[in-house]
């Protein structure tokens, strides 16, 4: 779609586009072309001593055992951030959109916890399950549970699963809500007369109508598991223990500011630019965006 | 409801008062900590009523902040106030520029614009944090308001949002503008501005909370204590292991830091969920 009514000037359109493209340049094209640029090199900590070594530290990254471990708890925590937040949120929109009478309330009591910043999240849950003070931790020992996240990575990894899925709920709640209320009322009401119940309704009917939103939210909550965590995972965990809880994004960011490794933080960078442009292009490319509202 | 079941109804509401208990107990436990002495919060079970200390835990938080960060938590919330709005309205105002220049205008290069914003989208800011680092520390932007927002600022999320805006407002308002005389920048100031109102509010109350939740770009570019926000501020009290916190004023803080985006989401609340909805696409 193209405009008929235009404006001609010879530089204003390009004044009004400068800062932005200022902004582009300085902080993303410039740092990502030097991330590239750092990930075929090696350089010792002190910034001397640059050697073009190729592919040399992408290969390395696939022979450390330590890296493959952190592909594998991001798997399997953005598995479950993502099955289990949608999951969760699903039933609450299936119910929500049941009321009659008091569906704005507890629209509103479900929606806040997306204001609440993913670090302050890993605290609140932190301070519930701390094995020394936690009030949830006390309960679990007291069914002779023997809890304690700081040595067993099960539990540290459920820990932070728990957390980053109670900050996406009201997310994923609201869009299953607004797909729910555009399903015609007729739909719902012909199956009726010939006799289905709710639930047969929900499988035969609302379900299927609903693919779009949660074929959407899917790529959305991984994309979230994926980056949006870092503040969960390194307020409540710090990837530990060991690195039970050390997805990809937060060894990105150890390697490169903790153990000052440039070339091998670079390549990991690179890696999940690739990551991120796939879900980016899935997203623009199979998602229908054009679910009503 | 298309048909009467009682027990469905009662099953109904059942759920759902559980599920926003569920989703509600932490920030109340984290609330009954915040009232308490550090002595009562560390003793197992802690209390799950009120205590009587609020306002001293709240005043203290404020003033002179807990463990480590010896920083005030009043202090903070500045900071991370005018890292919000200077993050919501940065966004705002440049986007809007940029896609009235791709929509009103024909120039060489547009559509090469066009699409360097648009790739933006796939390079998330984990992902370059050192390079990045390094340009803001190069340019002398750390500890700095200018370091902690204008390397966020860019967006091609609110520029598509924007473009998409345009391209519905009828060309009759362009070619009348431009019969009575009005340049390119009278039209945007008194015609595109004023229609996009309803856009600009719900982009506003998202990007505030993205700018008020900000945590991994701020913890790199600020060192020194005074440039701290809220968020960052909690995780350097936590600092120095279990026994040394001071868990009611760390609780009140995280309480601090919840209200003002808290607050945001539940009074513009139809703002919020348009522009969540409209992001998204």
């Amino acid at each position: 779609m193209e405009k008929r009514a235009i404006f001609a000037s010879q530089w204003l359109p390009y004044a009004l586009l400068a800062p932005q493209i200022v902004v582009t340049i300085l902080f993303f094209f410039l740092p990502a072309g030097q991330m590239l640029y750092q990930s075929v090199h090696i350089q010792d900590a002190f910034g001397g001593n640059l050697q073009f070594v190729g592919f040399d530290n992408f290969t390395e990254l696939f022979y450390d055992p330590l890296y493959l471990a952190s592909f594998k708890v991001t798997a399997v925590f953005s598995v479950a951030v993502a099955v289990l937040g949608l999951v969760i949120s699903l039933v609450l929109a299936a119910f929500a959109d049941r009321v009659i009478h008091g569906a704005g309330v507890y629209k509103t009591l479900l929606i806040w916890p997306y204001a609440v910043a993913p670090a302050i999240a890993g605290v609140l849950w932190l301070f519930m399950f701390n094995p020394t003070l936690g009030i949830v931790a006390y309960w679990l020992r007291q069914r002779g549970v023997d809890w304690n996240y700081i040595l067993y990575d099960g539990q540290a990894l459920l820990l932070v699963i728990l957390a980053a899925v109670w900050k996406q709920v009201s997310y994923n709640f609201l869009f299953f809500l607004a797909g729910l209320q555009s399903i015609p009322k007729s739909l719902i009401e012909a199956a009726a007369i010939d006799g289905a119940g709710p639930l047969k309704r929900f499988a035969t009917i609302v379900f299927p109508l609903l693919s779009p939103t949660t074929f959407f939210l899917l790529v959305v909550n991984i994309v979230y598991a994926f980056f949006d965590t870092f503040g969960i995972i390194d307020t409540a965990t710090s990837g530990g223990p060991g690195q039970a809880t050390e997805i990809l994004v937060y060894k990105v960011y150890k390697d490169g500011f903790k153990a000052l490794d440039l070339g091998g933080s670079a390549a990991q960078s690179a890696i999940l630019m690739a990551i991120v442009v796939a879900l980016t292009v899935v997203q623009f490319r199979y998602v229908e965006r054009k679910v009503q509202y | 409801m298309v048909e009467n079941r009682p027990f469905l109804t009662f099953l109904t509401h059942a759920l759902l008062i559980l599920g926003v208990a569920i989703i509600a107990f932490p920030v109340y436990v984290t609330f009954i900590a915040s009232t308490h002495t550090v002595q009562e919060v560390l003793a197992a079970p802690m209390p799950l009523t009120p205590g009587s200390h609020l306002l001293e835990n709240y005043l203290a938080a404020l003033q002179h902040g807990a463990g480590e960060s010896t920083a005030g938590v009043g202090r903070m919330m500045l900071n991370s106030l005018i890292s919000a709005l200077v993050i919501a309205i940065g966004k705002i105002a440049i986007s809007l520029l940029s896609a009235f220049a791709i929509v009103y205008f024909r120039f060489p290069l547009r559509n090469f614009f066009f699409w360097m914003i648009f790739v933006t989208l796939m390079v998330p800011v984990e992902v370059r944090i050192l390079p990045t680092y390094k340009v803001v520390s190069d340019l002398g932007m750390l500890d700095s308001y200018a370091g902690i927002t204008i390397p966020l600022i860019a967006s091609a999320t609110a520029t598509f949002l924007f473009r998409q805006f345009f391209l519905t407002i009828p060309d009759e308002l362009a070619e009348a503008a431009r019969i009575d005389g009005a340049g390119p920048l009278r039209f945007l100031r008194d015609v595109v501005i004023p229609l996009s109102r309803t856009n600009i509010a719900a982009l506003f109350v998202i990007l505030f909370i993205y700018g008020w939740n900000q945590y991994l770009w701020p913890l790199l570019v600020t060192t020194q204590e005074e440039m701290y926000t809220t968020v960052i501020g909690i995780k350097r009290m936590m600092l120095g292991g279990d026994a040394a916190v001071e868990w009611q004023l760390v609780m009140a803080t995280a309480m601090l830091a919840m209200l003002p985006p808290a607050l945001v989401v539940l009074l513009m609340q139809k703002w919020f969920v348009k522009g969540l909805v409209e992001t998204e696409k």
